[in-house]
Formats: structure tokens, C-alpha cells, sequence
């Protein structure tokens, strides 16, 4: 059984004078228990769509959703899942205990309980005992962000939706919640999460998908996405003559020289070799190879814009 | 029942801390407190002025509690996307509305007596007692606010806060004129402004059922089964409204 599971799902939005905007477009999509998926996508994408569609929040105009093998349709299915938004939109005029309290109650979660659960989850997002008295008009922006995974987790869900988790923070602030996600990752929760920042999803995720104008253009292991051959490689050296480096000059990409140091970059690997040769036969100093992969950014960037010039 | 609870408690919760309340609260109570200031002003009718201002008071300040404050919380709820989490919880979307329309009519429940606590009490201090007619005629009031928040809720299920406002203002008003309406209808030579008249006066809710302040004024007898009658009225007609409601709201994406 599937964590998350969709078939064709399909919104169309209907905007005045008939106009319809095709927000999502047939996505399939299979996410099995405690894998950490990441959905990527440039804004207006549809990420958030298809959120608010596994949530029930939008209807789907075609399509099915399951959830744990469970249609979304039913309610009862919201049992096993947590959602944190992609603001913290909270309401301020209660305190941090008010507020994960009311939500313990939507889950029919018995009074005895309530209370231990709500300490644990403070103390799980690093809030300290003072501030859950505290107003959440009063609390800064990564508190809110904090405050949001605790009601996302206050049932201790089977599976999580986090709709943009780190923006808003500071460095700090991304790697509390980035370790939080791993504790929970480690737990063996399953975990959806959408992100712009690239380098969090490259080190927390199992599986990315890259959602570009609502369809779903590449998803996989990372390395597998990933090509895994040289993109480019960096050469450093000093101690040559400037004929040796006009050799050199001819067959690389480019040189950048500074003081006594020489940085070359090539494309390919029997260039790498023949500079190599070249530096020790002239008895120069390598002083550095640094090797240059395709990293997630690039394979994002290329599917966004090789989709924006074939729309 | 228990997440149906939680919002009430909830909506009450967040009505309590908002200052709209309090400032039409405030402002109600110097009402009802001056009404003995203009009672003075007359000879003999004195109970009667009091009586009237106390009971339109009540009403007016009741209604505008029921309208912008009842629009304004469910409006508040979309607006500020708090209802994203909400409707991410194993809660339906009826029991939020419910949940939502108990919590203002507790919350308008709390405000009727302590507008109401006030006007008994100077009523108590003038005349010693106070006549069971006086409670029928807040009940009644206490009804028809409940049928105005049943139409403001229907309204903001769809709507922006400016217009389900007008439109549930226009209802209230129209709802007091219904009578004349059906009057206007019948004099009218136009078929078409006949018809259109008797269907809005049967769609539109008669308020004026609700309404006894003056036979209350005038120390007259309540007409047999009024007080069932109009009950019934009530809770039917309210009944029917949060059914559209529910229907609306359970139809709708939240973009």
C-alpha cells in the first residue's frame, strides 16, 4: 500500500469571461510509507495545488487521491495525516497552549492526554515553557514556523505535508526545522514536502518530483536524476612558464590566473589528463582537482526552461 | 460533538477578544441607561419610554453584534486562511459551520444578558417587577437574532463582508416591511409587481413575528400561540438557511 497515491488528477480553475486555467494536469504520482519526497517547482507551479487537492481543500475536476489506500474523500483519513501551510496562518489572538489545545480537540484526543502531548510537542520544536502562554500575535516568524510543525504532528500523523517549511528563516532557524524533519524522517513518517530551497531537498530527500505549469516533468532518486558523468573540472597549479600556460590555454574552457596560482576549468576528462601532463612534465605544482557534478539546481533550472521555451 | 465544541468555544474565544463588541456593547448599555433620562422628560409614560428604548435597543445593537461581528469571524476564517488548517483536520465542513453558528450565538447569548441584565434591573428599580411579557419579547428578540446570524453566515459562505453586510441589512429591513409589502403587491395594478411581490414576501423572512415591543409598550395580550408560532417560524426558517449554507460551503474550493 502506497503512502500517497494519485490517478490522473486533474484542477482546472474557472477565472471570468470563461477563461480556464489548467492548474494541474493529469498527475500521477506514488509515494511509498516513510519515503521523503520532495514536490519542486517555480512559483505557479501547482505545488500548492496539489496540496489543497490531498488535503480537501480543492475538489479535483477529474482524478482520484488516495491516502494510506484510503480515498480523500473521507474525512476520516485527516486521522493519520499532518499539514503545515505555507504561511503560518494562525490564529493570533490565542496562546501557544490555546492553540495546540483546540487542535488536540479536533482529534477527539481525550483530556488526559492533551496534556502530555502538548508538553512533548514544545519541547520536540524547541519552545520553550514561556512561551506557551504567550499570545501568537507576539511570536516571531520562525516561533510561527515552529508552532505550525507542532499542530501538523499534534496526532501524530502517519504522513506530513509541509508546504514550503524553511522560507522565512534564518540559517538557524532552517536547520532546526531540517533536523526536526530528519527525526521525523528517522521515525519512519512519510514525508511530503514542497520547497524552493534546493540544497535542504538534495540532503533531506529520498525522491523529488519537478512540477513545471502543472505537469509533473521529472521525478526519481536524486542520483538518479542526476547525471551521475563530469560536468566540468577545476584545475589549480603554479610554477609555469607562460608558454606552458598558453599549451594549456588552448584546449580549456577557461583560465583564470591570480598571483602566482592558475585556475583552469575543462569539460572534459581527457583535457583534465593532458593538462596533468603537461604541469608535471614542466615540473609546475598541482595544487588542486576539484571535480564538477550536475546538481539538483541544474536539472531544476533545466527542466523550467526547457519548458519555457517549448510553451 | 467534541470538535463541534472546540470551534464554538473558539469563535466565542476570538469574538470576546475583539474590540467591534465591546465598542457596540458600550454603546447599547448608555443607551439602555439613558432611556431613564428621556423617561423623565415625559409625564406618566415613563415606564413605556424605558420599556421601548430598552426593547429597540436590545434589537438594533443585537442585530448589528449579530450582523458584523457574525461576518466578519467566518470571513476572518477564509481571509486568514486559518480555515486551511481547520478543514486539514479530520473535521466536515458542516461541523465547522456549526460549529461556527453556535459560537456566535453563544457568544450573542453572553451579550443579550448583559444588555438585557441592565434594562431588567431599571425596570426593577422603577417598577419593583418585571412582567412575563417583557422576557417573551426578549426571547423573541433573542430569536430573531439568531435567524439574522443564520443569514449573515448563508451570506459570508460566498461572499465578501461589505456585501453579505448590505445584503443581510436589507433583509432585516425588509423583513420588517414584509406586511407592507404584500399590502404594496395587492394595491398594485402591475401583474408582474403583483407576483413579484408575493414571491418575496414568502422567501423572505417576517421578522415582524418576532417583533412584540409595541403590544409589550402598550400592556396588550399576546394573540393565542403566538410565542409557538412564531418559534416554530423561527427554528424552521433558520433550519433551512444553514442547510444552504452547509450546501454552499460543502460545494466550495478554497483557492
Amino acid at each position: 500500500m502506497m503512502a500517497i497515491k494519485t490517478i490522473g488528477l486533474k484542477k482546472i480553475f474557472k477565472s471570468g469571461f470563461g477563461k480556464k486555467i489548467e492548474a494541474l494536469k493529469n498527475l500521477n504520482l506514488e509515494i511509498k510509507k516513510g519515503e521523503t519526497f520532495g514536490y519542486l517547482g517555480p512559483n505557479g507551479a501547482g505545488k500548492t495545488t496539489t496540496l489543497k487537492l490531498l488535503i480537501g481543500l480543492l475538489y479535483p475536476t477529474s482524478g482520484n487521491a488516495f491516502i494510506l489506500g484510503e480515498n480523500i474523500q473521507n474525512v476520516n483519513i485527516k486521522n493519520f495525516v499532518g499539514f503545515l501551510p505555507e504561511q503560518p496562518y494562525f490564529y493570533s489572538y490565542l496562546t501557544a497552549w490555546e492553540f495546540l489545545d483546540f487542535y488536540t480537540q479536533l482529534f477527539n484526543i481525550p483530556q488526559k492526554i492533551r496534556k502530555k502531548r502538548i508538553n512533548e510537542l514544545l519541547h520536540l520544536v524547541g519552545l520553550k515553557e514561556k512561551h506557551a502562554d504567550l499570545q501568537l500575535r507576539k511570536f516571531s516568524k520562525g516561533m510561527l514556523q515552529r508552532i505550525g510543525i507542532a499542530q501538523a504532528l499534534i496526532n501524530d500523523p502517519e504522513v506530513i505535508f509541509l508546504d514550503e517549511p524553511f522560507s522565512g528563516l534564518d540559517p538557524i532557524g532552517r536547520k532546526e526545522i531540517r533536523d526536526i524533519i530528519f527525526k521525523l524522517k528517522d521515525s519512519g513518517k512519510t514525508i511530503f514536502f514542497c520547497s524552493h530551497i534546493l540544497s535542504d531537498v538534495e540532503l533531506i530527500c529520498d525522491r523529488v518530483g519537478i512540477l513545471v505549469h502543472g505537469e509533473l516533468k521529472a521525478i526519481g532518486k536524486i542520483e538518479d536524476l542526476v547525471e551521475t558523468k563530469l560536468k566540468s573540472a577545476e584545475l589549480a597549479f603554479s610554477g609555469l612558464e607562460e608558454e606552458e600556460k598558453e599549451k594549456i590555454r588552448h584546449f580549456c574552457n577557461r583560465m583564470i590566473e591570480h598571483s602566482d596560482k592558475t585556475l583552469a576549468v575543462f569539460n572534459n576528462r581527457e583535457s583534465v589528463n593532458e593538462a596533468i601532463k603537461i604541469i608535471m612534465e614542466n615540473k609546475g605544482a598541482l595544487l588542486s582537482l576539484t571535480p564538477i557534478r550536475e546538481t539538483l539546481e541544474d536539472i531544476f533550472l533545466k527542466e523550467v526552461t526547457h519548458d519555457g521555451q517549448t510553451t | 460533538m467534541l470538535k463541534v465544541r472546540a470551534i464554538l468555544i473558539n469563535t466565542f474565544r476570538e469574538a470576546v477578544r475583539d474590540k467591534i463588541l465591546y465598542n457596540l456593547l458600550i454603546f447599547a448599555l448608555l443607551i439602555i441607561g439613558g432611556s431613564i433620562l428621556m423617561g423623565t422628560l415625559t409625564i406618566g409614560e415613563q415606564q413605556k419610554i424605558i420599556q421601548d428604548m430598552g426593547l429597540a435597543s436590545i434589537s438594533i445593537f443585537g442585530t448589528l453584534i449579530a450582523v458584523f461581528v457574525g461576518i466578519g469571524l467566518v470571513y476572518k476564517e477564509i481571509d486568514k486562511k486559518t480555515i486551511y488548517n481547520i478543514l486539514s483536520k479530520p473535521v466536515h465542513r458542516y461541523q465547522f459551520l456549526i460549529g461556527k453558528y453556535l459560537g456566535l450565538i453563544f457568544t450573542l447569548f453572553v451579550n443579550l444578558m448583559i444588555m438585557v441584565g441592565v434594562f431588567f434591573s431599571i425596570i426593577f428599580f422603577i417598577n419593583g417587577t418585571i412582567k412575563i411579557a417583557l422576557i417573551q419579547a426578549v426571547f423573541l428578540i433573542f430569536l430573531e437574532l439568531m435567524l439574522v446570524t443564520a443569514i449573515a453566515l448563508l451570506f459570508s459562505t460566498f461572499s465578501t463582508p461589505t456585501l453579505s453586510a448590505i445584503f443581510t441589512l436589507a433583509i432585516y429591513v425588509i423583513g420588517h416591511l414584509s406586511h407592507d409589502l404584500k399590502l404594496f403587491g395587492a394595491k398594485n395594478q402591475q401583474i408582474w409587481i403583483k407576483n413579484f411581490t408575493k414571491i418575496l414576501y414568502y422567501i423572505m423572512p417576517n421578522l415582524e413575528y418576532f417583533n412584540i415591543k409595541s403590544l409589550v409598550t402598550h400592556n396588550l395580550p399576546l394573540p393565542e400561540n403566538f410565542l409557538l408560532l412564531s418559534s416554530l417560524y423561527g427554528i424552521t426558517y433558520i433550519g433551512i438557511i444553514l442547510f444552504l449554507a452547509i450546501c454552499i460551503f460543502e460545494k466550495r474550493n478554497f483557492k
